[in-house]
């Protein structure tokens, strides 16, 4: 399949196209530049092709599900590129009240907001603690954090199920936010742990020279400065709590309370004769456009939170 | 002060980990209600049966656990390791690109950020028997009935969304690798290939074995996947998740939780392995991932605590 070996060449063998070495140097660095003119176009077009090889992987699928979804109903087995009549019918199906499609998505903002501001809230003194503060167990603390987000979801989901069922939270928010802390806050957590430690500790020295105490320092000083980091957190932790599938579809089999992904997954079809996958994947896009977007305006922030601690 | 702070997060996790983890050991020691004989009805309470639970599945009642046991293996280890191949090709790729970056890390984060539920019914309908795989085949394969070759759509559809982030995480550990090195690599008269074995692959060692640990962590409790695309109580392709799922939505609550008490042994124990086997590099990981239900107590043998927040990327 595409991108399996790496097409960049470099100066000194500018033909041999496969399974050669990646060439760390920039143009323009020391090296980069000494014998480039016989290689340089071979390398662009490799470079080219690979690059567009990684997007399109990436973006294939995802540009299907957009054509799919604006294809009239009745073409829907169409295989061409761009649907011939555009049609938006398998939007106004999806968003047709009666499938309560719009109420799952405020399911789905009720949910995973609320995870996401509960996670961050606990998480962040948690964090300031373990980046800034020395004491005894602190090593048990991280370890005992980091050894959570281990656990299979399943694990925990079948014993609060069987609580859940005890006093009756089942079909409620609170039964899919209180089982998706046990992601989110972990994550969040560890992101917010690694951000505080790369701010200076001068900050609140500074700030309690000038007369802070510890609280305010925190409350004034690194709070604020700290925004990025917490946003970053939560973009993270809103995603993770949005995509979550298994928690929501154990704890509620009432349609009115699930969540988007659960909710189409099980979608029928308008009618038992037309086949569901026009609104099936008109309602991905709509689930998926808000991560889409995120992604779109945040991306630089993600990756840096997703690889924080991968590489220090 | 410190404890202060601290122990929310405790008390939550305690809530929402610790308390559920040793209900499930303990639900695992019971059986489902007997229906009474008499009356028809079922039973107040579930029967101890201590570890029957367990030993059954080397009985006859055994087949759909090991099915479910083998399936979840064959399906993390083929997965994890295509997603290691091609994400470490693709970050190769990436990090040889230096026009268009922006566009192409937004790009890559789209399989990432698209919801496994969603994506499991985008190739549902990519793999239909109708659908554009099998118009680009020119065949007809009942991609998502029984069979091996459901195996291999869950195993696409998972490689599809994740080697992505593999990609990401491997070209964040090959950004840190200082030209130099290379430099002097090519005074020495090493070739493009020598460079790549000799240069590139060990020094992203330590990030590709985080990416892939987490890969494997995650894969292990697959769910929604071959739970959307192929459907739920399939034989090919039900994993230790799935299973037990559907025992707890029986209301079987004593072999779901032995189903899930296995499994996370069963996470527990590959994690160690393969933190023990491979983790040279991944002290900060290690010590955690060791040490975890707080059963450890090692302190020493950490590197410094820079190296710790290595975790906090599982997607």
């Amino acid at each position: 399949m595409t991108g399996t070996t790496p097409t960049a060449t470099t100066q000194t063998s500018p033909e041999a196209a496969a399974g050669t070495a990646p060439d760390a140097a920039p143009p323009g660095a020391p090296g980069g530049t000494a014998r480039k003119a016989p290689g340089t176009p071979w390398r662009t077009a490799l470079r080219t092709t690979g690059i567009v090889a990684v997007a399109a992987w990436c973006l294939a699928p995802f540009y299907w599900m957009l054509v799919s979804s604006l294809r009239r109903p009745s073409d829907i087995f169409d295989i061409s590129l761009w649907p011939a009549p555009v049609s938006f019918t398998n939007y106004a199906n999806v968003l047709d009240p009666s499938l309560g499609f719009v109420r799952s998505l405020a399911n789905s903002f009720i949910v995973a907001g609320t995870t996401t501001v509960l996670a961050l809230m606990v998480a962040v003194t948690t964090a300031y603690a373990l980046a800034r503060l020395d004491f005894r167990f602190k090593r048990l603390v991280l370890t005992g954090i980091i050894a959570t987000s281990m656990f299979p979801v399943v694990s925990i989901t079948i014993p609060l199920l069987k609580l859940f069922v005890g006093i009756g939270w089942i079909n409620t928010y609170q039964a899919m936010v209180v089982p998706s802390m046990s992601f989110a806050l972990p994550l969040a957590v560890w992101n917010l742990t690694s951000f505080f430690r790369q701010m200076p500790t001068q900050l609140e020295e500074s700030a309690r020279v000038d007369g802070c105490t510890r609280g305010q320092a925190f409350r004034k000083v690194i709070l604020p400065l700290a925004a990025p980091g917490l946003f970053t957190t939560a973009i993270l932790t809103f995603v993770m709590a949005w995509n979550e599938f298994l928690i929501a579809v154990s704890m509620v089999n009432k349609e009115s309370m699930q969540t988007a992904p659960v909710l189409v997954s099980k979608f029928t079809g308008a009618s038992q004769f037309v086949a569901p996958h026009g609104s099936q994947m008109a309602a991905g896009i709509i689930v998926t456009v808000p991560l889409v977007i995120l992604v779109l305006f945040f991306q630089r922030r993600i990756v840096a939170g997703l690889t924080a601690g991968a590489v220090k | 002060m410190a404890a202060f702070l601290v122990s929310p997060t405790l008390l939550v996790l305690g809530l929402v980990i610790a308390y559920p983890v040793l209900s499930a050991v303990h639900s695992s020691l019971y059986s489902v209600p007997d229906i009474d004989p008499e009356t028809g009805f079922v039973e107040k309470g579930d029967p101890f049966v201590g570890l029957d639970n367990f030993t059954a599945i080397f009985s006859g009642a055994g087949d759909r656990f090991w099915n479910a046991f083998w399936n979840t293996s064959f399906l993390t280890g083929t997965s994890v390791i295509l997603e290691t191949v091609i994400g470490l090709a693709m970050a190769l790729i990436m990090h040889q690109g230096l026009r268009g970056r922006a566009w192409v890390r937004a790009s890559i984060l789209v399989p990432w950020a698209i919801p496994t539920a969603i994506s499991a019914l985008l190739w549902r309908w990519i793999f239909d028997s109708e659908g554009i795989a099998n118009s680009m085949l020119n065949a007809k394969i009942l991609w998502t009935t029984e069979g091996f070759q459901a195996q291999v759509a869950v195993i696409i559809a998972e490689v599809w969304k994740t080697a992505p982030f593999v990609g990401i995480l491997v070209l964040a550990g090959l950004q840190i690798i200082s030209n130099e090195v290379y430099e002097a690599a090519r005074v020495d008269g090493a070739g493009p290939i020598r460079r790549l074995w000799s240069i590139t692959l060990p020094l992203v060692k330590p990030a590709l074995l985080v990416a892939v640990l987490f890969r494997l962590l995650d894969a292990l409790r697959m769910f929604d996947l071959p739970y959307i695309l192929i459907g739920a109580g399939k034989h090919s392709v039900e994993t230790l998740s799935m299973l037990a799922q559907d025992e707890a939505s029986n209301v079987r609550f004593g072999p779901a939780s032995a189903y899930s008490v296995i499994l996370f042994l069963y996470v527990f124990l590959i994690a160690f392995a393969f933190i023990k086997l491979l983790g040279a590099d991944l002290l900060g990981a290690r010590d955690e991932a060791g040490g975890g239900k707080g059963a450890r107590k090692r302190r020493s043998r950490v590197a410094g605590d820079d190296r710790n927040p290595q975790k906090e990327a599982i997607a």
